[in-house]
């Protein structure tokens, strides 16, 4: 037992010197190839993992508790510390299960921006995946090309929101801001460099490299069921074979009207998953090229008519009396949604990103669930990593593009 | 006097509040008659105490004992394969019980269902990783959350929180900051509860003034004049900058770019 | 008795003819600061950035190593949640002197916006800190910055660790 006052190594109460010929050995918190603060206790025989025990909660930082004692509008900042490689992926999520609450819709053009923005943050969130990924398994150079896209990716978010990172681009009810003025140009010559540096660059550099295939390929094969009963979604769950994709199947914003496919792999492996992240990035490519001709024809409003729940435009509640009441209502108040609950699913770069939401008819949500991709993928690390051997499991980590932004929460 | 503040719900709460509002109420529908959640409701029978559609999500509410039973069916007549998410709403403070909910998927359908169900205070609720593995981590969650045990968890243990950690984050009475014991948790952890004095309370007051400033606040419990000299001898140092081996990196030496390179 | 050898750093510091020995091993310290990748949240992505592309941290010198061992600076980015304290102390117990924090983002500097029950409310209550960054994420330039502000600093320290007075410790 430790004593728990002193700054003397502990290693609680784990036994590291066993009479079964296994050790046990304590990756993380702290770990460069560990996406985060993901703790790992593995038990190993020889090279061979009999046992994994994912630890997580190094980076719970209470966001549930907040969303109970924030408004509405007020949490939405919070929501891109949850994935905060694509935040507005996040800010989506949430904004879109409060709009399902309120029963407002956006008008087309916020519909419009907000697809882009979270196509483009697919983009920025795969080739992070593919920078890291690579890096953890040993390709150094593939980080720093990858790193490269997505700095023109984060210029364009930046020319947007004004942000890198923590965008908030999307609120309750529509976007804040109309595109500037030459965006749209931006965004099609960085999609045809995206295009050309997939297919000359990350290609030409991975998809048939030796090592690469040798170290991803037979590697965290998890079959469909397993895919399943672990709550898998997104690349994961297609990696396993499972045409599952909500953008399909549910859809939400403008995917209804847009023609892109979803790749699947059969594969079930690590080689299938990087696969499948390249061809997303191609997909999202494809759905951004058929949303900049849409942006030209929609109505220039940003936010939905709904003075019950959203504050006015800024015109109006610089000249009418009644929208300057309503925004001083909705500032100091926040808005009441409705009694009721709500659970909303979008397809997050990661997966599955949902928001449950109990109103009680307050000003503050009575409870806020978020339903993290990457919480269930790392359940599923204890099941995939044992019998594999311990190079390969920064492999597997890699592979399933775990955040722990959002798995701690 | 000061306004009483119950102790049974401690989150936020609106300052302003209107005697005449009644909120509203998302509508909820009935489940149509052949469609996929009709066949659901059938199959469920009387298993089900009440069951509408509510925001394209079917809501079944059942009994707290019958939870695996229901989930069984579920999964196996109905094709619910994937539970997306589970964890419970606090409603202690009103009725002494929490809510629970499972959020199930049918992937060949594309349709969601919510089991709901109650479960009074200190009762535990049966697993459902045989069924769903994702479960596991689930439970865990809610367990760390809320303190609600789960029968034949394979390994019911804190998530989240530390091992060691006191109280249920989740729960309504648990403030946001933190009790007494999280407050000091990382001092004690690291230091020693004798060097709680030397550290300090934490600074949960985002509006905190400079201790010096009395211009603008003075200190409370110890008045001064305006403006007053407090800092007793404790000197501000000024800037200096050191002319030797530094590069003055304020000194309009750079150029700004046009364009992003 | 006689002593053969003269322990300056042991006595009372080096003594003044010396300091030009002070700038050499200040050049040295403050040209090669290595920190250690001590990614939290989402700040680390910002970190992970300034070592990329387009930032290029290795052009000051400054390369990210992975263990303590091998560390001059800590760059804590991220929010440090009040399970992961002792071992962000342990490890900066690990680093070996001399070293230096840089406390990167608000929820590493006062815990920012998470003012809840599990984030600890400073990094300043665990490790002392010598640079605080702010933003929520500090872009890749302001980490650029305040590991230039750190080199000034280091500059102006004594060699002897132990010799430093509040004096010289200032920030420039």
């Amino acid at each position: 037992m430790q004593q728990p006052n002193k700054l003397t190594p502990f290693f609680e109460n784990l036994n590291f010197e066993r009479d079964d010929n296994t050790m046990v050995i304590n990756f993380g918190p702290q770990h460069p190839s560990a996406h985060g603060q993901l703790r790992l206790v593995l038990e190993l025989d020889g090279e061979q993992v009999v046992k994994a025990y994912p630890d997580i909660g190094y980076l719970h930082r209470g966001i549930e508790k907040m969303a109970e004692n924030m408004t509405y509008n007020e949490f939405l900042p919070t929501t891109d510390r949850l994935d905060y490689i694509a935040s507005t992926s996040n800010n989506y999520a949430y904004a879109l299960a409060v709009e399902k609450l309120l029963g407002i819709e956006a008008p087309r053009r916020a519909q419009v921006i907000r697809t882009m923005l979270l196509e483009l943050n697919r983009i920025i969130s795969h080739l992070f995946f593919i920078a890291t990924h690579a890096l953890d398994v040993g390709a150094m150079s593939v980080f720093l090309y990858a790193f490269r896209e997505r700095e023109y990716a984060m210029d364009l978010m930046e020319d947007y929101c004004g942000a890198r990172l923590t965008h908030s681009a999307v609120r309750i009810g529509g976007v804040p801001l109309d595109l500037p003025a030459g965006w749209i140009e931006k965004l099609s010559s960085f999609c045809s460099k995206v295009e050309y540096e997939l297919e000359h660059t990350y290609n030409a550099l991975l998809q048939e490299n030796r090592i690469w295939k040798m170290r991803l390929e037979d590697v965290g094969v998890i079959s469909a069921e397993d895919a399943l009963s672990w709550g898998c979604t997104g690349p994961m769950l297609r990696g396993s074979g499972i045409n599952w994709d909500i953008r399909k199947e549910e859809p939400y914003e403008l995917y209804g009207e847009l023609d892109f496919d979803i790749p699947v792999s059969d594969r079930c492996d690590s080689y299938g998953r990087y696969r499948l992240y390249m061809e997303e990035m191609t997909q999202s490519i494809r759905i951004l090229r058929q949303l900049m001709p849409m942006y030209s024809k929609t109505e220039p409003q940003l936010m939905a008519h709904a003075p019950e729940y959203i504050s006015a435009p800024k015109e109006e509640i610089m000249t009418q009396n009644y929208a300057l009441m309503q925004h001083f209502v909705l500032v100091t108040q926040g808005m009441r949604p409705p009694k009721g609950e709500v659970y909303v699913p979008t397809e997050s770069p990661k997966g599955e990103l949902g928001f449950y939401i109990k109103s009680e008819g307050e000003p503050y949500a009575y409870r806020l669930k978020c339903r993290a991709p990457s919480f269930f993928h790392t359940g599923l690390l204890q099941e995939i990593l044992v019998g594999t051997y311990i190079a390969d499991v920064v492999t597997i980590i890699g592979s399933t593009n775990i955040v722990f932004g959002e798995v701690d929460r | 006097m000061r306004k009483y503040v119950p102790k049974d719900n401690v989150q936020g709460k609106s300052y302003y509040t209107d005697r005449f509002w009644v909120a509203p109420r998302v509508p909820r529908s009935e489940v149509e008659e052949g469609s996929h959640f009709a066949d659901v409701v059938k199959a469920l029978g009387k298993k089900a105490k009440e069951s509408y559609i509510e925001i394209d999500t079917l809501v079944v509410h059942i009994d707290a004992k019958k939870n695996l039973e229901i989930m069984t069916i579920l999964k196996e007549k109905c094709g619910y394969t994937q539970c997306s998410e589970q964890s419970a709403v606090d409603y202690l403070a009103q009725d002494g019980e929490f809510e629970l909910f499972y959020q199930l998927l049918n992937i060949a359908e594309a349709k969601r269902v919510r089991v709901v169900c109650r479960l009074k205070k200190g009762e535990a609720i049966e697993s459902i990783t045989s069924l769903y593995k994702s479960a596991n981590f689930a439970e865990r969650e809610m367990y760390d959350m809320f303190g609600i045990y789960v029968n034949n968890h394979p390994f019911l243990k804190r998530i989240l929180m530390p091992d060691d950690w006191e109280g249920y984050p989740l729960l309504k009475t648990y403030p946001l900051h933190g009790d007494e014991f999280a407050s000091w948790y990382e001092v004690d952890k690291i230091f020693g509860k004798e060097y709680r004095d030397v550290i300090g309370p934490e600074n949960r007051d985002p509006a905190r003034i400079d201790r010096y400033d009395t211009k603008r606040f003075s200190r409370v419990g110890y008045e001064v004049p305006f403006g007053a000299d407090i800092s007793e001898g404790e000197k501000e140092q000024a800037i200096e900058y050191s002319s030797e081996l530094l590069v003055d990196y304020n000194k309009n030496a750079g150029k700004q770019l046009d364009e992003r390179k | 008795m006689a002593q053969h050898q003269v322990n300056y750093a042991s006595a009372a510091g080096l003594p003044i003819a010396l300091t030009s020995v002070d700038k050499l091993v200040n050049w040295g310290r403050s040209n090669s600061l290595w920190p250690l990748t001590y990614g939290l949240a989402c700040c680390a992505i910002e970190m992970m950035a300034s070592g990329a592309s387009r930032y290029d941290f290795d052009r000051m010198g400054t390369i990210f190593r992975a263990s303590p061992r091998q560390a001059d600076v800590m760059i804590l980015a991220g929010t440090l949640s009040k399970k992961h304290a002792e071992f962000a102390r342990r490890l900066y117990d690990q680093m070996t002197e001399p070293k230096w924090v840089i406390s990167m983002g608000s929820c590493a500097n006062t815990g920012g916006m998470f003012n809840t029950y599990a984030t600890v409310q400073g990094v300043d209550r665990i490790v002392p800190v010598d640079i605080y960054l702010p933003g929520c994420a500090p872009r890749p330039e302001t980490l650029q910055y305040a590991l230039m502000m750190l080199q000034k600093k280091i500059r102006r320290e004594s060699a002897n660790m132990n010799n430093n007075t509040k004096q010289n410790l200032r920030l420039v």
